[in-house]
């Protein structure tokens, strides 16, 4: 299976969208070369804006880019972005609804060996929390070219949260995103695995083991995490009776709740999540900090096994 | 319009502030009188503008970073025709279009949301940028307050708009030395404000922020400054035209009540 890091799809999309849209501008906060934004400084320099190590800043000006009517792309690590940077993010961005697509990279523990300073397990949460604000973690490469495309269409803030790491290619060039619609890449009807973002190709990887002892796992990718697909989660769980959430993310605040949040309101069943066990990062290689904290096939299937029994 | 009427529109200014303040019981009196003077220079004189097209593409923007002053803003406003003048007096009620601090979605003529400190300026640097990388007229103009400049995004705008040669942009610093706590000086020093925006890159122009003749010949030079842009320092006095609230902390954020209001405005007359 290829292997392309999200952010690579990133600075691809982004480098495409420069030459045809002349109402993008592209801001960075010296992080350009990781985040990928230098793609398309390349192709359209005069479009770039560096401005400095200063990500409050950064979203600042994207704010006011946006207020004159252009569509600002704001770029940084999500640890930064919407860490440092929220309450910009929350009152010059999402309260007036400005056009502002802020776009982070390097999110969760597979920022790898930076640490847990670096690894961003909370900016879903905050994201999502914030009103107006659109949130999307795209799965694999294609998906974060569809997505960033798309969100130019979109008029109003989306937050989108990218990796550092290569991750496998699960979708082919056919595929059309749509903001707020899951796409079910599995049918089965012993149970739900509801992931998103890299540990979509994990999730993937389960169902093809759990099948093979039997085991019909439904496997969706929660692309958009807000506006929540209520939908597609209700008809799948009416159907299967129980839900494994899958994440690399904090368990609390993050897809797992959003899941929760619905089942529990509308049609409550048996949920077990998998995700960063409320702790933070730390320092190592990203495939190693996956099975450190967790976030394996493995551990899905073992969820499942518990979901199961449980219905 | 000569600075004769400026003065007349400002101490017109001033009288829908207390009066607007008096109806909403609550809000911020002496951060928006010290800015009537410049608010009127800008609005009758200096920036290119329509109410009747709050959003004419070529118009000039203002952005009120100090967005407490809110009451500075809608009193221009209103004034300027951009909305009926009786709104005013639903200022911060349930339902009015005439939030505690300025939302842009509500209120024509206001360009950005803004209320949380130093946001605002950040934005209009922004805005400028946007407008010098598109080869357009447009000036963007920004009221701070000198408590303002203690937040650190403040300081990452300035670099900024030096950085990127923002002559566009003009940032006027309302420097009444007054802030919710107390002095500025005593809160938390800000030393030189003249010497830090120079050192940050800006053409520097210090006036007396209650002569409008100043004021008008400051906005006048910023426009002949090019490759850098321009921070208008307005020494001015917290609560001003109004006797028992000039200079004083305390009327940074409460309400004259019917008393002072008849009062206030008798002085304003």
């Amino acid at each position: 299976m290829d292997q392309i890091a999200t952010r690579d799809a990133y600075g691809k999309a982004l480098k495409e969208l420069g030459m045809t849209n002349e109402d993008i501008i592209v801001l960075d906060a010296d992080l350009s070369k990781s985040t990928k934004t230098a793609d398309f400084q390349k192709v359209k320099p005069n479009h770039f804006i560096n401005v400095g190590i200063a990500e409050q800043n950064l979203m600042g000006i994207a704010a006011g880019i946006a207020a004159t009517g252009k569509i600002p792309f704001a770029s940084t690590f999500a640890m930064f972005a919407t860490g440092r940077a929220f309450e910009i993010i929350r009152n010059s961005i999402a309260y007036p609804k400005l056009n502002v697509k802020i776009v982070a990279t390097h999110s969760g523990i597979t920022v790898g060996e930076d640490g847990g300073s670096h690894a961003a397990i909370e900016d879903i949460s905050l994201m999502r929390s914030v009103p107006n604000m659109t949130v999307i973690v795209p799965a694999d490469g294609v998906e974060t070219e569809k997505v960033i495309k798309k969100i130019v269409e979109y008029n109003g803030p989306v937050y989108v949260r990218l990796g550092r790491s290569k991750v496998p290619v699960i979708y082919d060039d056919s595929y059309e995103f749509e903001i707020g619609k899951f796409s079910i890449l599995r049918e089965g009807t012993d149970v739900s695995i509801i992931a998103c973002g890299i540990m979509v190709s994990k999730a993937l990887e389960a169902a093809e083991k759990l099948a093979q002892n039997g085991i019909m796992a439904e496997v969706i990718n929660a692309s958009t995490i807000k506006p929540f697909d209520a939908k597609t989660v209700l008809d799948s769980v009416q159907k299967t009776k129980c839900v494994v959430t899958v994440e690399e993310h904090n368990i609390y605040g993050g897809l797992g709740s959003a899941v929760s949040e619905v089942l529990c309101c509308n049609y409550p069943a048996p949920l077990e999540m998998v995700g960063v066990m409320d702790v933070f990062g730390e320092s190592g290689s990203p495939d190693e900090l996956l099975e450190k904290f967790k976030l394996t096939s493995t551990e899905i299937i073992n969820k499942v096994d518990i979901v199961i029994k449980r219905k | 319009m000569n600075n004769i009427l400026i003065e007349e529109k400002a101490k017109e200014i001033r009288r829908e502030i207390i009066k607007m303040l008096g109806e909403a019981k609550s809000g911020h009196p002496g951060g928006s009188l010290s800015g009537a003077d410049i608010i009127a220079a800008l609005y009758y004189k200096e920036m290119k503008i329509d109410p009747a097209r709050p959003d004419w593409e070529d118009r000039d923007r203002f952005i009120l970073s100090k967005g407490h002053a809110a009451p500075l803003l809608y009193s221009v406003l209103a004034l300027k025709g951009y909305f009926d003048i009786d709104i005013l007096k639903t200022l911060r009620k349930t339902g009015s279009i005439l939030q505690g601090h300025p939302d842009m979605r509500k209120v024509p003529g206001v360009e950005m949301s803004t209320g949380s400190l130093g946001q605002g300026f950040s934005a209009a640097v922004g805005m400028a940028l946007s407008f010098k990388l598109y080869n357009k007229s447009n000036r963007v103009y920004a009221l701070l307050g000198d408590g303002e400049c203690q937040e650190g995004i403040i300081w990452e705008a300035a670099m900024a708009a030096a950085h990127y040669d923002l002559d566009n942009l003009v940032a006027i610093l309302d420097n009444n030395g007054l802030q919710i706590d107390g002095k500025c000086s005593e809160v938390m020093c800000l030393g030189s404000l003249a010497n830090k925006w120079h050192a940050f890159g800006f053409h520097v122009i210090s006036i007396d922020g209650h002569n409008v003749e100043e004021i008008v010949n400051a906005l006048e030079e910023a426009k002949t400054v090019k490759g850098r842009p321009t921070l208008i320092l307005a020494k001015t006095i917290k609560g001003k035209g109004v006797s028992f609230m000039e200079d004083k902390a305390e009327w940074h954020g409460s309400a004259p009540n019917m008393e002072q209001v008849e009062q206030a405005l008798e002085e304003l007359k």
